[in-house]
């Protein structure tokens, strides 16, 4: 390709950046500089024009940035507001073409870039000393990048684990109540101080026997099996950290299973999941339901798919 | 059974077809967590020369789960044409790639043979595919089905309107589906995953979303994507369903994880046919997904990929409308970064598309497999270019519910403009009343989910 056919490119795409108000200060596109010339030094540039550019940007995090509408000219704009305020989905966030705005765009990146913290990192052992919780560890000896790779090993109490719960531990309690990393220590940390009081104060007040909670490190849902064939409660209640999802890992679980055994598969378990403040299912009324739960499976004598069956 | 061969002067013997199935296949760090990967790129590399000279009919005879211990075995080998698998049943596993892969192989001779096939033979040959030859291949065969509208047309691309919400709140939904509608996604079905699992919950949102779709008289279909026994209720007593959903895994112990059999399903289909509200024929969605097997232990001993692929020969059995691999969903213990996440998109898409099922592809990573928003992007371009019948729309391909990122609401308008496709038939035509879109393009006024609060 030619350079004067170079440069007729270049110029009409800079007059159709100017038609469409996507830029401005450009030079009118008669004056482009040609594309084989060496573009001007930026020392060669005036210099106040340097002087004036000062970028001090506020966090694209804060609450009123985050949710801000983005649609051009929506149809309702109050309304807008209304719906993005409805969900913690990024929605009301316009386009460029059919592509992201700059701004969601980058927002989504950076959201992405802080994620990946909570995963490797533990719960803080002071939030465990605060609820007496000691800590047992699965069959996970590699550090969290095993844990990530070896689901199976994350479903095994290891041999230590066993007998450390078979000298601690309270056998036969009606309710067991554990606490696990899972993929989200953040989750736990969010959570516990909220829920574990209400999980304590709804089992007694049903009449019901507690055992003695802990804590397992590098704990997949799978565990509970061995957990019930070292204790053998009525049920089980797993509070354990779910994956994290993007810029948000304070979303927990909590799994449970009546009388569960080796062998036994998530189709014996029930879940209720998306736990956290503002937004989730709010830790406290998640407490509460999952004490009904577990009332409903002693009842039943059933979890998972047949609990589902029996009480349908 | 000898299976041995040389390379670079060294001997490599495999014990049987389950390890050299296992370790012909493409690195995955499930297949390495099933202990069936291959120990070195030389192994992997002498088991594919081997597999190659595999006769079709051997792998027949060696299904992952044998017949009588497996209904999902049971399931497809009793669905298998005699006929044309007497025609095939000796060519060899190299032999059948280049059929596959030849000029003069037309579509329609590649979807008879499809009723010949078992998810064994399947599978292998797509362990001698390239990236690329697994576009070429599956770009050749298209799968239509219909609901309430058309999906899988040659030139359509449709997107699944996934509005996940934390709590099921209906108004947050709503929102997120006047979104989604106002970028020309939902062709596929307007599909929640629900958080709630409970009756009264799901027929909510059945009751909810059916609104949408009459008020605005959309030509979709609705899901709500419990678990199948809740739909069964919801059918039962009257609610509005689209389409019938379940989570299907490769072998029966899988399947007895995930709470289903081929019985449960049967009755569920039999239910779809009687209370769904579109015309059909096609009323049910299989999501599957490699590595579901393994997570419950119930693998069999065999790699991701052979399990995959009996999913896909499992829900032929219903005349899905549509069926998506979720790759990438689970976490990195089986698709371990970005690589390998494309590469099992590839795989997934041309074992669906060559079982003969209307195959899309949620493309998708979570926060703890080694990806990002543009491995996934660039898949979806790849997915695009073979044919993919669909993808998932959420909001910024951010699931606030799932944790999971995928494609997204923008996603289909940039895909469908790049490459000169347009949504389902019935979709677009509904689009262009409302003046969403004109000429395959979004028009001035999308993008704003407040156009639908006019009704
Ligand atoms: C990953 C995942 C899966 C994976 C699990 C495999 C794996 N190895 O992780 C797959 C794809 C197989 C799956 C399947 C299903 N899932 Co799921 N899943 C999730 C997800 C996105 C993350 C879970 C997580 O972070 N776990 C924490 C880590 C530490 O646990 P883990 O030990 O690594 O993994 C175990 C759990 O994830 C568990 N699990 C996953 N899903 C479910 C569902 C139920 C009911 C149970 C008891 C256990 C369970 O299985 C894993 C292996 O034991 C959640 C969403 C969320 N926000 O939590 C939904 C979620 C838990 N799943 C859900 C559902 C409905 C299902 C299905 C029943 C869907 C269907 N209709 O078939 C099936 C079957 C589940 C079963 N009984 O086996 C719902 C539960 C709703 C409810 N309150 O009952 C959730 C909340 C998502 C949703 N709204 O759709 N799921």
């Amino acid at each position: 390709m030619d350079d004067a056919k170079l440069n007729e490119i270049v110029e009409s795409v800079v007059r159709q950046l100017i038609a469409a108000g996507a830029v401005s200060g450009i030079q009118p596109a008669g004056a482009a500089v040609p594309l084989n010339q060496p573009a001007p030094a930026p020392i060669s540039a005036p210099p106040t024009s340097n002087l004036g550019l000062t970028i001090d940007l506020p966090d694209p995090t804060s609450e009123d940035l985050r949710y801000k509408a983005r649609v051009k000219n929506p149809c309702d704009p109050a309304a807008l507001t209304e719906l993005i305020n409805s969900t913690t989905a990024r929605i009301g966030v316009g386009r460029a073409g059919p592509r992201y705005n700059t701004a969601s765009l980058l927002l989504f990146q950076g959201d992405h870039a802080v994620t990946q913290d909570a995963l490797y990192r533990d719960i803080d052992q002071k939030l465990l000393d605060e609820f007496g919780l000691f800590t047992v560890q699965t069959n996970v000896t590699g550090g969290k990048e095993q844990f990530l790779l070896r689901p199976d090993l994350g479903r095994q109490l290891s041999d230590e684990a066993k007998r450390t719960l078979a000298d601690k531990c309270i056998k036969k309690p009606n309710v067991q109540l554990v606490v696990g990393d899972g993929l989200s220590a953040a989750a736990i940390e969010a959570n516990l101080r909220q829920i574990f009081p209400v999980i304590k104060q709804g089992v007694q007040a049903a009449g019901l026997t507690m055992g003695t909670p802990f804590h397992i490190k590098y704990c997949r849902v799978g565990v509970m099996n061995d957990i019930g064939d070292a204790i053998q409660p009525d049920v089980v209640l797993l509070l354990i950290g779910e994956r994290p999802g993007l810029g948000r890992a304070e979303s927990m679980s909590v799994y449970m299973g009546f009388k569960p055994k080796s062998g036994e598969t998530d189709a014996d378990r029930d879940v209720v999941c998306n736990i956290f403040e503002n937004g989730g299912t709010n830790p406290l009324e998640a407490g509460a339901f999952v004490v009904q739960i577990a009332q409903k499976m002693r009842q039943n004598q059933a979890s998972g798919v047949k609990l589902k069956l029996a009480t349908q | 059974m000898l299976l041995r061969t040389k390379l670079h002067g060294k001997t490599y013997e495999f014990p049987d077809i389950r390890l050299l199935m296992g370790k012909a296949n493409e690195e995955k760090s499930g297949d390495r967590l099933a202990g069936v990967a291959a120990e070195t790129a030389a192994e992997r590399i002498a088991a594919r020369l081997v597999l190659a000279e595999v006769p079709l009919w051997v792998l027949r005879e060696n299904p992952a789960v044998p017949y009588a211990d497996d209904e999902v075995t049971r399931v497809i080998q009793d669905g298998v044409n005699e006929t044309v698998y007497s025609e095939i049943k000796d060519w060899s596993v190299g032999q059948f790639r280049e059929w596959l892969l030849a000029d003069t192989t037309t579509p329609e001779m590649i979807r008879r043979i499809s009723n010949g096939l078992t998810a064994e033979m399947i599978s292998a040959v797509t362990k001698l595919m390239s990236n690329l030859d697994l576009m070429y291949g599956a770009s050749k065969i298209r799968v239509m089905a219909h609901c309430n509208n058309t999906i899988g047309a040659p030139g359509t691309l449709s997107s699944r309107l996934q509005p996940n919400h934390p709590t099921d709140s209906p108004e947050g939904i709503r929102a997120e589906i006047y979104e989604g509608l106002a970028y020309g996604s939902g062709d596929s079905v307007i599909g929640i995953n629900p958080v709630d699992d409970s009756y009264s919950s799901v027929a909510r949102l059945l009751d909810m979303t059916y609104d949408v779709i009459k008020t605005w008289q959309i030509p979709t279909q609705n899901c709500v994507l419990a678990h199948v026994t809740t739909q069964m209720k919801c059918m039962q007593s009257g609610s509005p369903v689209g389409l019938v959903f379940q989570s299907i895994s490769g072998s029966q112990k899988g399947n007895d994880s995930f709470g289903i059999s081929v019985g449960m399903l049967d009755e569920a289909y039999a239910l779809a046919k009687k209370h769904c509200f579109p015309a059909g024929p096609n009323f049910m969605y299989f999501e599957t997904g490699q590595g579901s097997a393994l997570s419950a232990e119930a693998h069999n001993g065999w790699d991701q990929l052979t399990l995959e692929a009996r999913n896909y020969g499992l829900a032929k059995r219903w005349n899905p409308f549509q069926v998506n691999t979720v790759v990438g969903f689970i976490g990195p213990e089986y698709l371990y970064d970005a690589r390998q996440i494309q590469r099992a998109g590839l795989e997934d898409h041309f074992m669906g598309k060559l079982t003969g099922i209307p195959m899309g592809v949620d493309a998708c990573y979570t926060n703890h497999a080694r990806a990002d928003q543009n491995a996934i992007e660039n898949l979806a371009v790849m997915l695009t270019a073979a044919g993919c019948n669909y993808f998932m729309g959420v909001p910024m391909g951010d699931d606030s519910m799932l944790s999971y990122q995928c494609t997204s609401y923008h996603d289909a308008p940039t895909l469908r403009q790049l490459f000169k496709a347009r949504p389902a038939a019935e979709f677009e035509s509904w689009l262009v009343s409302l003046g969403l879109m004109k000429d395959g393009v979004l028009t001035e006024k999308a993008g704003d989910p407040t156009f639908f609060l006019k009704r």
